[in-house]
């Protein structure tokens, strides 16, 4: 399914969604950056609550499919535009990392 | 293709939110070259995890990829402490970052053991208080 899809299945807030036919083709859940860049997949929806520019760099060279921050985290509207510039997906929820991961496993799965 | 073409970055060791600047330019530039999508992935994480460790612990340093027509070499090149004993910084989940890094999200002992996982070759020079110069190579 694409992201836009995603967003809407998952009643997901968007806060940057510059390619939203971009396939989800599976889905990651870490806050360790060089984790999640050890073994994220291209394509991959990911989970995090991590929200420091980094997490742009690291969407961006994964090829993550989009990045979905847990828990209503807050982050800074400069590092949303970063990842407009960068044209990584970026959607948010008030569920936990945890319901997320429930929610969206029959999508992936 | 038959020149090699080949691209400098100076990493800024003050800056640690711009580390991520020469991946983020080495993956547009071979996007433009028209490398597979897999190839670029890989130079591009196994770079940014050799920017982070340089600006995490030397104070910065100089990246230089030299682009062949069927591999690229990353050479990192760094005057900080150097890295005492290799074996250990190999290993996945060691880390002699601090605790500021961890609370940025860095500092779990993956980097060098990414650098490996996404290159074809990593050779690391280094010695205790000389530096370091990591070079790696990716096939396409």
């Amino acid at each position: 399914m694409t992201v836009r899809q995603l967003a809407d299945a998952m009643d997901l807030e968007i806060l940057c969604l510059c390619d939203p036919d971009a396939q989800v083709t599976g889905a990651y859940a870490g806050d360790l950056l060089s984790w999640v860049m050890g073994h994220a997949k291209s394509g991959d929806a990911w989970l995090t609550v991590m929200t420091n520019i980094n997490v742009i760099a690291v969407a961006s060279l994964t090829g993550v499919a989009c990045t979905i921050l847990g828990d209503d985290a807050v982050i800074d509207d400069e590092i949303i535009q970063t990842a407009s510039t960068k044209g990584v997906n970026l959607l948010r929820s008030k569920r936990s990392v945890f319901a997320l991961c429930h929610a969206l496993y029959p999508y992936v799965s | 293709m038959n020149e090699v073409l080949q691209f400098h970055y100076d990493v800024d060791g003050e800056d640690f939110t711009s580390a991520g600047e020469a991946s983020v330019q080495i993956k547009k530039n071979l996007r433009q070259l028209g490398f597979p999508p897999d190839t670029i992935r890989r130079v591009s994480i196994a770079m940014y995890e050799g920017e982070i460790n340089m600006v995490i612990h030397a104070g910065g340093g100089e990246a230089d990829v030299l682009v062949h027509e069927d591999y690229i070499e990353m050479i990192l090149t760094d005057h900080g402490p150097g890295i005492e004993n290799v074996n250990l910084a190999m290993q996945e989940g060691y880390s002699t970052a601090p605790d500021t890094i961890r609370t940025l999200g860095f500092g779990a002992g993956m980097g060098l053991p990414n650098m490996k996982r996404y290159s074809d070759s990593l050779h690391i020079d280094t010695a205790k208080g000389q530096g370091c110069k990591i070079t790696m190579k990716v096939f396409v």
